[in-house]
């Protein structure tokens, strides 16, 4: 036998739900089933008999996964009338097979799939192309403001919406007219109906604003009118007041074009010299007084002596008093560094504090600097990785270094890497073979070589790691005692 | 005489065009439901209409004034142009974003500016219309200003707070480009302001000790726009500098804007169509680099003086300079692999990686997933489907490129 039934078919899942329910706990098949809306029902079979089934005995009530009621939420909005047929087969094949909804390339699934995006679609055009006229207040009357929209929507979608129109136009009074229902807000309640409604007839001024300003902003010379009909279909032009623009700006297009390039550049007005002789008028900055650390900094700010500087944010000079008895260098700065435009600020920066505070050296007293000024790396998705500077870089940013001691004066210099080793020495020895022993230096100098912070963050190892990290606070315990 | 807001409007809004962001989206959701006033923003954006260019309009973009003290040679505002100028009082900005905002036209508000007198007195006054739109009128709408690298901190910073996304246009993919044709700008300024945001970006987002909340400053991130055709940058000069940006700064978008002939037009630049298509090539390979796993030099290396290739997209482009790593087997490929045929978008490799735990897939199984078969065909085995040696096929390419235009007589 065939059971036939008829439901109103307006966006409420709760009557498919119902009878879906009587369906199964009957076990009826899906294609015993007719299901139909009322409108066809009245018109061309009479009224259906709507009954259900009696259930089976021992009939334990079904259990969906959530993501059912979520599509079927959605797919029950579709105008298309084989909607509740396709929910059912789904649900009916559900019972069996949990993860149904997970195949994707299923018919039946693929199906539910493509009705939801529409219903989706539809969805959010409404929220995009729903244009509110302002239906002004009679002059004696005060309240909230009221305007009044008219859509026509493909699919049952106005209960669905209705809630995004209420969290936005929240200080304003306003009704959507639709002919699938309506919906309104009074600053309390958000009342819908599916009722069909009347288009009514509106005007409202500032239209012809976002007219000039819809035509004002379209670019004449990068026509693509595809594009365009592929986001705002044809079918929505009646009812947005900036559509009726769209001929002659397509039009005129063309024109347009050729008449700018046919207007060959004019002379500029005073008001452009007037400009460039302020500009020239300007006076330099004041600079530092040569030979001074701070003249050696501001210079150093536009280095271009080696190609990392255009990759780079900016020039990271070292950072301390001019008259600091103990000077650190590191390899180069790194990632925060680059942004913050100093020396040792970054985790290795953080780790190198830590450790002067554990043994008692002030870091306020000291004078810290890289061998390479600005930060060399690789772009990687949304980070940067460290990239070693090579010989030639090292030789170039040394430059800065040898003047950065000429004025500082140091007396004792600490090496942190092989790479601050190689510009302070030109020496590329293993690091162990010369780390943690004072070495006197031509100028009377001494250096003091030890590894780099960011050495120790990078051992894998947890128990080796901690054990380098007593190597580097017994350098720093040395380093003090030199220094003092 | 004072020109009409309409006027004004026309003038300040064809000035704002050739800037390509129009984006809405990625910021926090919020709403006016629960405390009054106007606007909600809920994470994707909306375009509320579409020009015949093809773009999406989804904010009031804007100028504040046109007048500008820089004479940058790419731009229709320079101060050697003849366009005609005009501005806007903070007031008639607001209320136009307003007023749009309640006829449901747009998402909020994108208010850039010519430099005047100094960067700071243009700064203020965009920072004042941000911040009277969301205190004095509740609006909780989406909004995007424009930064200017010169202007101070503390104004940077309250842009931040009221602003959901700040941008600074890079314009030029080099600094020897900015130099010829941005004289006035300093491309080091423009980095150092980048750095600047992301720094001020982690720092808010750290929850605060006392209260464990974070702070929003610019939620939506920053953005930048680089002009694509003005100079003789190569497409993998640009794609590296926004590699670059990506990875310096965090950028969430770098704009790609074909140059496009404006009136009035500098002698420096070429009156030419935009080059559309590159534009179009170049968003697809930024995508590659940002979703789908590639490196910039895997994208560009296949075409000639680093330029991409017109006639394919990259991916395509790639993978016919790659056979060796085809067919891949679309039951058994790992994700990255899978990403990597062209054809398949991060959608179908998903609903492809979900779908094949249940059962062996088949060509029809892809056609239901809307996957286009003829372009996937030659690079993938599944159930019930060897593609014999296709992926060896000379005429391989000559199967994906445009159709030539039958010409016909005069």
């Amino acid at each position: 036998m065939m059971y036939r039934y008829a439901l109103r078919g307006r966006g409420d899942l709760a009557e498919w739900r119902n009878a879906a329910r009587g369906f199964l706990g009957a076990g009826i098949a899906p294609d015993i089933i007719d299901w139909r809306t009322m409108d066809d029902a009245d018109g061309l079979f009479g009224v259906a008999d709507n009954e259900l089934p009696e259930p089976l005995p021992h009939h334990v009530p079904a259990s969906v996964p959530p993501a059912f009621i979520q599509l079927a939420e959605s797919v029950i909005c579709h105008s298309d009338p084989t909607r509740f047929a396709l929910l059912y087969r789904i649900l009916f094949r559900l019972v069996h097979d949990r993860h149904l909804l997970q195949m994707a390339s299923d018919a039946d699934v693929v199906a539910a799939q493509r009705m939801a995006k529409s219903v989706g679609r539809d969805y959010h055009k409404m929220t995009a192309f729903v244009r509110f006229k302002e239906l002004p207040l009679p002059a004696d009357v005060a309240g909230h403001r009221r305007f009044i929209a008219w859509f026509e929507p493909d699919h049952f979608i106005v209960k669905r919406v209705a809630p995004f129109f209420q969290r936005r136009f929240n200080d304003m009074d306003w009704l959507i007219a639709t002919p699938k229902g309506s919906a309104s807000w009074d600053g309390e309640s958000l009342r819908t109906t599916d009722d069909p409604a009347e288009k009514p007839d509106l005007r409202d001024e500032t239209d012809d604003l976002w007219r000039i300003y819809y035509a004002s902003i379209f670019n004449p010379a990068r026509l693509k009118v595809k594009m365009m009909t592929k986001e705002m279909p044809k079918k929505y032009w009646k009812n947005l007041p900036e559509a009726e623009l769209i001929p002659s700006l397509i039009a005129n297009a063309e024109a347009s074009v050729l008449d700018m390039a046919k207007r060959e550049a004019s002379q500029p007005l005073p008001f452009h010299h007037r400009l460039q002789e302020a500009a020239a008028m300007v006076p330099e900055p004041v600079m530092p007084v040569a030979g001074t650390l701070a003249a050696l900094k501001e210079q150093a700010r536009s280095c271009t002596r080696c190609d990392i500087y255009c990759r780079a944010t900016q020039t990271v000079f070292g950072d301390g008093p001019t008259d600091a008895k103990l000077m650190f260098v590191g390899e180069q700065p790194g990632d925060q560094e680059d942004l913050a435009g100093k020396p040792f600020v970054g985790p290795a920066g953080k780790l190198f504090n830590d450790t002067l505070a554990e043994v008692g050296i002030d870091r306020q007293s000291l004078y810290i600097t890289n061998a390479v000024k600005h930060f060399k790396y690789e772009p990687r998705g949304k980070r940067r990785i460290h990239q070693k500077p090579n010989m030639g870089e090292v030789r170039q940013c040394r430059w800065w270094l040898t003047q950065e001691l000429e004025l500082i004066k140091p007396k004792l210099v600490v090496a942190m890497g092989a790479t601050a080793l190689f510009s302070l020495t030109e020496m590329r020895q293993r690091l162990e073979d010369v780390r943690g022993e004072p070495i006197a230096m031509e100028d009377g100098r001494v250096l003091f070589v030890t590894v780099h912070p960011s050495y120790l963050l990078r051992i894998p190892d947890e128990g080796r790691k901690a054990e380098e990290l007593i190597r580097f606070r017994e350098d720093m315990s040395r380093v003090k005692r030199l220094a003092a | 005489m004072k020109k009409s807001l309409k006027e004004r409007l026309a003038i300040l809004s064809d000035a704002a065009k050739y800037d390509a962001s129009c984006a809405s989206s990625g910021t926090v959701k919020r709403d006016s439901s629960a405390s009054g006033g106007l606007g909600s923003t809920e994470g994707s954006g909306i375009c509320h209409a579409y020009a015949p260019d093809g773009r999406c309009i989804s904010l009031l973009k804007i100028l504040l004034t046109n007048f500008c003290i820089y004479d940058c040679a790419y731009c229709i505002n320079r101060s050697s142009s003849n366009v005609e100028r005009a501005r806007f009082t903070p007031e008639e900005v607001i209320w136009l974003t307003l007023e749009f905002y309640r006829r449901n036209y747009i998402e909020g508000l994108f208010l850039s500016s010519g430099i005047i007198r100094s960067s700071d007195h243009t700064m203020e006054d965009m920072v004042r219309i941000a911040r009277e739109l969301r205190t004095i009128h509740n609006f909780r709408g989406y909004i995007h200003l424009k930064t200017i690298p010169e202007a101070s901190a503390h104004l940077i910073e309250e842009a931040g707070l009221y602003a959901d996304r700040l941008s600074i246009n890079i314009e030029l993919p080099t600094d020897a480009g900015i130099g010829k044709f941005a004289p006035e700008k300093r491309p080091d300024n423009i980095r150092r302001s980048m750095g600047e945001l992301r720094l001020k970006m982690e720092e808010m987002a750290e929850p605060t000790l006392q209260t464990k909340r974070r702070k929003k400053f610019a939620p939506a991130g920053q953005s930048t726009q680089m002009i694509v055709g003005a100079d003789g940058a190569s497409d993998a000069t640009i794609l590296g500098t926004s590699a670059r940006l990506y990875g310096s700064y965090g950028l969430k978008r770098v704009y790609y804007s074909a140059f496009s002939p404006i009136p009035d037009s500098s002698k420096n630049l070429p009156l030419i169509k935009p080059p559309l298509m590159r534009e179009h090539r170049l968003y697809q390979a930024d995508w590659l680099y940002r979703f789908y796993g590639f490196d910039i030099g895997e994208i560009t290396s296949s075409g000639a003086d680093g330029m991409l290739d017109l006639d394919l997209d990259p991916k395509l482009a790639w993978a016919l300079g790659h056979r060796e790593r085809f067919p891949v087997d679309i039951n058994r490929a790992d994700r990255e692999m899978l990403l990597r045929v062209p054809g398949l978008g991060t959608k179908s490799v998903k609903s492809i990686l979900s779908a094949r735990r249940f059962r062996k897939l088949r060509l029809e199984d892809l056609k239901r997933l809307s996957v286009s078969l003829k372009k996937v065909q030659p690079f993938i085995t599944a159930e019930g489907w060897t593609p014999h040696r296709l992926g060896d096929r000379a005429d391989l390419r000559a199967m994906f490129e445009p159709k030539p235009e039958q010409l016909s007589l005069l």
